[in-house]
């Protein structure tokens, strides 16, 4: 029980710092790199709670490809980042006001429940299912492909929107590039892909 | 001492309100926003994935996939659209982009 203490509280130290230092970086590649730690420590905190499935999909699917593509969009926006810093200080004030307010809110309301409300039903952790049988992917397997398969289907939906959505918004023609045009290539035949000339003694072919 | 459900909601509550708190410093670097946000999307998950391990229900844990289905399709859409932005302008300072205010 004390290793998973020193677990838990090992890695939710590095979660908030990492976030704090995502919010407090002065360059935003420094803020991804961090955002990718944050990532990394908190799939550490799903492992702790028994949730392997979703700590490895937070893995793949956000240091893999979410936290790449923010990587991806900082490096190649030429912008003056120095700038955009500009009224951090002033700021600052206003945001900690409303940030504290909030973080003690949520602690008072979280921890009532906790000691007072749902989390009394059951005190172990038990995500693995329910007779220990499933492991947790099983477990979640299970329950998607059934009950929540139109949810499935529609958490699809959404990816595909989104992915047409941004290839639409950055897709961009340039004028004078040449493309391929697949009908023409189907529709070329011997006859129309080569031709005869007869060529005078001494010029030359031309075009 | 023994690491329960508050212990949890606790790290979650800080996340968030760490996301919260960057949105308000970052407000003319919208790539920090975004990035706040994906935070606090991360803390709403954490908080799932609590509930659903101490309420011994996995339905906790499908949200939570649904909740990074979501975010991560939010991060394509919005940087796309940072991204067609600093092509138009030259710039991403949100606080010019009152183009649409009519």
């Amino acid at each position: 029980m004390a290793l998973q203490a020193i677990a838990f509280y090992l890695m939710a130290a590095a979660t908030l710092a990492s976030a704090f230092a995502v919010v407090s970086a002065k360059n935003p590649v420094h803020s991804v790199l961090f955002l990718i730690a944050a990532f990394f420590s908190s799939a550490g905190l799903f492992v702790l709670l028994g949730a392997e499935f979703l700590a490895m999909l937070l893995v793949v699917v956000y240091v893999g490809a979410v936290a790449v593509l923010f990587l991806f969009v900082v490096m190649m926006l030429d912008v003056d980042f120095a700038q955009l810093r500009q009224g951090f200080a002033r700021y600052m004030p206003l945001g900690l006001l409303i940030a504290g307010g909030l973080a003690v809110e949520m602690v008072l309301v979280s921890s009532t429940v906790a000691i007072n409300g749902a989390a009394r039903l059951n005190d172990t952790p038990a995500a693995n299912g329910h007779a220990g049988a499933a492991t947790n992917a099983e477990a979640i397997g299970r329950l998607l492909y059934t009950q929540y398969v139109y949810f499935f289907q529609a958490a699809g939906m959404v990816l595909l929107v989104a992915m047409i959505g941004a290839i639409v918004l950055t897709l961009r023609h340039k004028p004078g590039v040449k493309r391929q045009v697949m009908m023409d290539q189907v529709l070329r035949t011997t006859k129309t892909g080569m031709r005869t000339v007869s060529i005078k003694p001494g010029e030359g072919v031309s075009e | 001492m023994t690491i329960g459900l508050a212990q949890y909601l606790a790290v979650a509550a800080i996340l968030f309100t760490i996301g919260v708190f960057g949105i308000f410093v970052n407000r003319k670097n919208i790539i920090v926003i975004l990035m706040s946000v994906e935070l606090i999307l991360l803390a709403v998950n954490i908080n799932l994935v609590a509930f659903s391990a101490y309420l011994g229900n996995v339905v906790g844990q499908i949200f939570a996939m649904f909740v990074l289905t979501v975010a991560a399709a939010e991060a394509a859409v919005g940087l796309a659209i940072l991204v067609t932005f600093f092509r138009n302008r030259g710039d991403i300072a949100v606080d010019d982009a009152s183009v649409m205010k009519g």
